[in-house]
């Protein structure tokens, strides 16, 4: 009992919280995606940008509070940072949008010019970003860094195995569930969500309903705002700010708004959580795990990973690919591709 | 061929512009820059081949240049018998067993009509062939990697020459393509461009992380060169003569000999590296114009007028007959075949294989700005737009120091803000990147010499 107790903790600790901790991270970001797909229809290559641009101002000002010696104790400077960086954000996408993405719009242009268009977004943010913060890694989390030490818990519970919960990942699974709660129930109940969804399910019909699609387009670029800064702050408090990383992480994101069904905010959510958990339990060395669960006469020798670590990067990209390969609509029905 | 009056003036602007850097910043320089330039346009016009002629997103380019990379290794890396001896039975028995595994696959495709019962036999034969595999796989990767694991570690090559490897880069991207095309073309064009950016990365992560094939990370250095090393041509005498030669004038005015010696080795020390440097340019630039003749070849025959068609209408041009899976197929097959020459060309003239070093902003996204900007479609644009894309790349940054230093001439050398934006310079290329690719995109979206249109 002790031993599968044991092995519980392992799994919790090694692959459950790690994945809904980046599962969420990559929910956010994949929702961004969709939002821009469903009603901009257009691949947003940019996004990844957008987000490191939210997390860029959120740092700039947490340093600015903690210069000031404001803080929130316990928790992270960089809540009170995030408003701030939202609003940049948000004024960030509008900008972008007036002057750069609105002319394709009205020109009716292909998606795929829109998508070469976003790619000359992400240089010009991406050189903003390294101008303003250079390139170097950032922490900038601060507060109390555990809830729970593996230490403490092996004391309080007298297991062998250690069960470590970081404020971080704390933080990032309560922000998310507030902050999807919010997306589904504006989606749902609020009139403007519910243009929005008639908007994206045909936008003939919704124009010919009378909905303005300036306004839908705005408000779409305020919620993309708000979740690419969240996902983006995120991310940076969980696994230290690196402005190169965010280019990487469009792909995963990628990944998991097609996977979920692209177009469909909630299969994005979804699909956030599959990259993730397929990322890391395919690349998890379940040795450990073994041990405890077996038979001492059946102990595995090798690590009993089936993919090195090295590999995390490409699984999201082959479950991309089976999936577009069994069914192209990913797992909730959005478009057809 | 015949060129119009404003195609003339951009090769103009393109010689003109080496030749400004080199009385600038030294012939030296403008030739470093001239020989990227080259195998940029030659990336540029692998991309423009599959989506100028038949609109066939390719953003697998960082992919394909890798695999012709591995090729420039595999071909002139000599071979290390050690590793041969510790793995290669292993290796080589994974490999049958892997064909095996994808020809089952492939008959269980054929036979088995039902999709359920399929998609169970795939499974299941995948999972046990890939069981079986990593046994001889793994024993024998690591202990190709133990073998020297300090300059060795893996297979080596087959140390032929490495200029034969331009043509089997070539080969090697194109079978990637082969596979990526036989998954992907069916998706709509930016799906395409995801998934072909994503199956990029893969191949580069699998060559950073193979060390057997290819050392990984711990990078191959000393490929042996085409064109002769500076070392040995600084001690030939038909190389002194000629400088001598070159430089007679000036070396007759000074009198002093042992001066005259000095000036004399001087002038040997730079004239070497630029001779190097120009067999490099002279070497890619005939390949350059095989391909360049090729491809516009092709865009006149009637097999190019009906890549336009399946690009401008598939559905007609499906409705007349043509086969237009099979020709994305080998359009895109073709334009990664081009890319991949050029990848081979590119660790040709480094020396070296840094697999760390391929990265999607500078290998596939500035490749797409070239055929933005040069103009999808006209191969002579997408050359234009490969010269003149890399010449801003790198002329970016001194460029950008001298804007700073005259737009801050006011503020003291110590000020904060000032030293600030000098050390951001390097960084001010993506923004003249991204203005530009934008720019073009609202104000030329043809591109700067765009597609003929013709009428036959």
């Amino acid at each position: 009992m002790i031993d599968f107790l044991n092995s519980v903790i392992v799994l919790l600790n090694f692959i459950i919280i790690p994945g809904i901790t980046y599962g969420s991270q990559l929910a956010i970001g994949a929702l961004g995606v969709t939002f821009v797909y469903a009603i901009l229809r257009f691949a947003n290559f940019a996004h990844g940008e957008i987000m490191s641009f939210g997390a860029m101002i959120t740092i700039l000002f947490t340093w600015f509070f903690q210069s000031q010696n404001i803080g929130l104790g316990i928790l992270p400077t960089a809540l009170i940072a995030l408003p701030i960086g939202i609003v940049a954000t948000i004024i960030l996408c509008i900008i972008s949008d007036k002057f750069v993405f609105q002319y394709y719009r009205y020109q009716k242009s292909v998606p795929v010019v829109l998508a070469m268009v976003s790619i000359g977004v992400m240089f010009v943010i991406n050189a903003i970003i390294r101008i303003i913060i250079g390139t170097e890694t950032i922490k900038f989390s601060d507060g109390q860094k555990f809830i729970m030490k593996a230490k403490q818990f092996k004391v309080m519970t007298g297991l062998n195995e250690g069960l470590a919960l970081k404020s971080s990942q704390v933080i990032t699974i309560l922000i998310t569930i507030a902050l999807l709660t919010f997306t589904f129930w504006f989606l749902q109940k609020t009139k403007t969500g519910k243009s929005m969804r008639a908007f994206s399910d045909n936008e003939d019909l919704a124009l010919l309903s009378g909905i303005n699609p300036d306004r839908v387009v705005f408000i779409t670029w305020v919620i993309v705002g708000v979740l690419a800064c969240v996902a983006g702050t995120l991310y940076g408090l969980d696994k230290s700010y690196k402005p190169i990383i965010y280019l990487n992480l469009v792909l995963p994101i990628f990944a998991s708004a097609i996977v979920g069904g692209i177009g469909s905010p909630f299969g994005a959510v979804v699909g956030g959580y599959v990259i993730a958990f397929s990322e890391i339990m395919v690349t998890y060395a379940y040795k450990k795990f073994f041990v405890y669960i077996l038979p001492s006469s059946l102990e595995p020798s090798g690590l009993v990973q089936l993919l090195s670590t090295d590999y995390k990067f490409a699984v999201s990209f082959s479950i991309l690919v089976i999936v577009l390969l069994i069914r192209p609509s990913g797992i909730f029905k959005g478009r057809v591709l | 061929m015949n060129f119009e009056k404003y195609e003339w003036v951009a090769i103009a602007i393109m010689v003109s512009l080496f030749i400004f850097v080199g009385f600038i910043q030294g012939w030296s320089v403008s030739l470093v820059i001239l020989n990227m330039c080259i195998i940029s346009a030659i990336m540029t016009m692998g991309v423009n081949i599959s989506w100028g002629y038949a609109g066939v997103i390719n953003f697998g380019v960082m992919g394909f240049l890798a695999m012709g990379g591995l090729a420039a290794v595999i071909v002139s890396y000599p071979p290390i018998t050690e590793s041969w001896k510790a793995g290669g039975t292993g290796i080589g028995v994974s490999f049958i067993l892997l064909v095996i595994l994808v020809t089952a696959v492939m008959y269980i495709n054929k036979t088995v009509t039902d999709k359920k019962n399929r998609y169970i036999f795939n499974t299941i034969f995948i999972i046990f062939g890939i069981l079986v595999i990593r046994h001889f796989y793994l024993d024998a990767t690591e202990s190709i990697e133990d073998v020297n694991p300090a300059i060795a570690g893996f297979l080596g090559g087959l140390g032929l020459p490495i200029i034969f490897s331009w043509i089997v880069g070539g080969f090697f991207a194109a079978g990637v393509a082969f596979i990526i095309g036989k998954v992907a073309l069916g998706l709509r064009s930016d799906y395409l461009a995801i998934v072909t950016l994503g199956i990029s990365e893969i191949v580069v992560s699998v060559l950073k992380h193979e060390e057997w094939l290819s050392r990984g990370v711990k990078n191959v250095i000393g490929l042996k060169r085409p064109v002769p090393y500076e070392i040995n041509l600084q001690n030939t005498d038909w190389f002194i003569n000629l400088i001598t030669y070159l430089n007679s004038s000036k070396l007759n005015n000074i009198v002093d000999v042992s001066d005259r010696q000095q000036v004399l080795n001087n002038l040997i020390i730079d004239g070497s590296g630029i001779f190097v440097k120009l067999s490099y340019a002279v070497l890619f630039l005939i390949v350059m114009f095989i391909i360049f003749y090729f491809a516009n070849k092709a865009q006149l025959s009637p097999w190019g007028r009906m890549m336009r068609a399946i690009r401008d209408n598939e559905t007609a041009a499906n409705a007349m007959g043509k086969d237009v899976v099979k020709q994305h197929l080998i359009i895109f097959v073709i334009g990664a075949a081009i890319v991949g020459v050029a990848g081979a060309m590119l660790v040709t003239l480094d020396g070296l294989f840094t697999p760390s070093g391929y990265r999607p902003l500078r290998f596939t996204f500035i490749i797409w700005i070239m055929v933005i900007v040069g103009g999808s479609g006209n191969n002579l644009g997408a050359i234009f737009g490969g010269f003149v894309i890399w010449f801003s790349w790198i002329e970016a940054a001194p460029l950008t120091t001298f804007i700073i230093n005259q737009l801050t001439a006011g503020l003291e050398p110590t000020n904060a803000l000032k030293l600030h934006l000098l050390d951001s310079v390097p960084y001010f290329r993506y923004l003249f990147m991204g203005l530009i690719l934008l720019l073009i995109l609202r104000y030329r979206p043809k591109g700067i010499i765009p597609e003929k249109i013709r009428h036959s």
